[in-house]
């Protein structure tokens, strides 16, 4: 690539990573070039999964609890079988492996969170935020709910149940959040524009509409 | 196989600190709680995680507990965890 001497790059710092690769980061690279060097995946197969695993934004998870919202009978399927449900409405559910969907109401807020590592419903979310991993939401969303998610500037009646989900093992949590008030006319595709990554994960409240 | 536990069992889980993998954290071992939900049974990742076909299949449950009774200075009552804990986690409490 041709380096253009008239433009100025001394603004940010260089592109170029040296921080030393941590153990994991070594093994993982070890057992990425075994699977090419052994031909079980091919680098463009790598490619494409990571590109679609990218592709993947939180719009699908809203797409799902619009149609809850919107859709009583819909809500009810939902709930009982999520992976079921979600099918119905064209999205790939085979890399998934179980979904439960948790309603928030006046009377009960669900909040996720995986203690062990960083479970959660990619499917859906696409990746999770830095903070999903951190260890400081990690460890303490379970001890002090109400207080991490004031933190998240969702602040929670006392008489409010707080259910906690901590998923340890093959189920991922999706909650669906409360419809907000005033949205009670709202058309399907601009309920899903209220929807957002963190109140599927339960530390916010979904947006409020837009008055017009 | 049927499952052990059915919802609204109250259950203990287990005390213990394998050195290997387990997928049960500490905070909840030696705890109460009640079966939520049996979610359906699964490969067990004790055995996954190292090669292992993960058979016998392993029944998963949704345990809820109490958040006062897993933290000394936790004040609101009403306020619960909900964790999936394998069977042979669990036993009658």
């Amino acid at each position: 690539m041709s380096h253009d001497r008239d433009h100025a790059h001394n603004a940010h710092a260089p592109i170029e990573e040296h921080q030393a690769m941590t153990a994991y980061e070594k093994r993982a690279c070890a057992i990425e070039s075994l699977l090419l060097e052994k031909g079980i995946i091919t680098a463009d197969e790598l490619r494409q999964q990571l590109e679609e695993i990218d592709a993947i934004t939180p719009a699908l998870g809203a797409k799902v609890v619009a149609r809850a919202w919107v859709d009583p009978a819909f809500k009810i399927r939902l709930l009982a079988d999520a992976k079921e449900a979600i099918a119905e409405l064209g999205i790939a559910t085979d890399a998934l492996t179980t979904l439960v969907a948790v309603e928030n109401t006046p009377h009960i807020h669900n909040v996720v969170v995986c203690t062990l590592c960083s479970c959660y419903p990619t499917t859906l979310l696409g990746l999770p935020p830095d903070w999903y991993k951190s260890l400081n939401y990690r460890s303490r969303v379970v001890v002090a709910p109400r207080e991490v998610l004031r933190e998240f500037g969702t602040e929670l009646p006392s008489d409010i149940e707080v259910r906690v989900y901590d998923s340890t093992a093959d189920m991922r949590y999706l909650v669906i959040p409360e419809r907000p008030t005033g949205a009670e006319h709202t058309r399907e595709e601009e309920l899903a524009e209220l929807v957002t990554r963190d109140s599927m994960i339960g530390v916010a409240k979904a947006r409020l509409p837009v008055k017009s | 196989m049927e499952p052990k536990f059915k919802p609204g069992d109250v259950v203990r889980i287990r005390e213990d600190y394998p050195a290997r993998h387990f997928r049960t954290p500490g905070y909840v071992q030696g705890k109460t709680g009640t079966i939520a939900a049996v979610h359906n049974a699964f490969r067990n990742p004790e055995s996954l995680a190292y090669g292992g076909d993960g058979l016998p299949r392993q029944y998963l449950y949704l345990v809820y507990l109490t958040q006062t009774h897993l933290w000394e200075h936790y004040t609101a009552a009403q306020d619960k965890l909900y964790i999936d804990i394998y069977e042979h986690w669990l036993e009658r409490a």
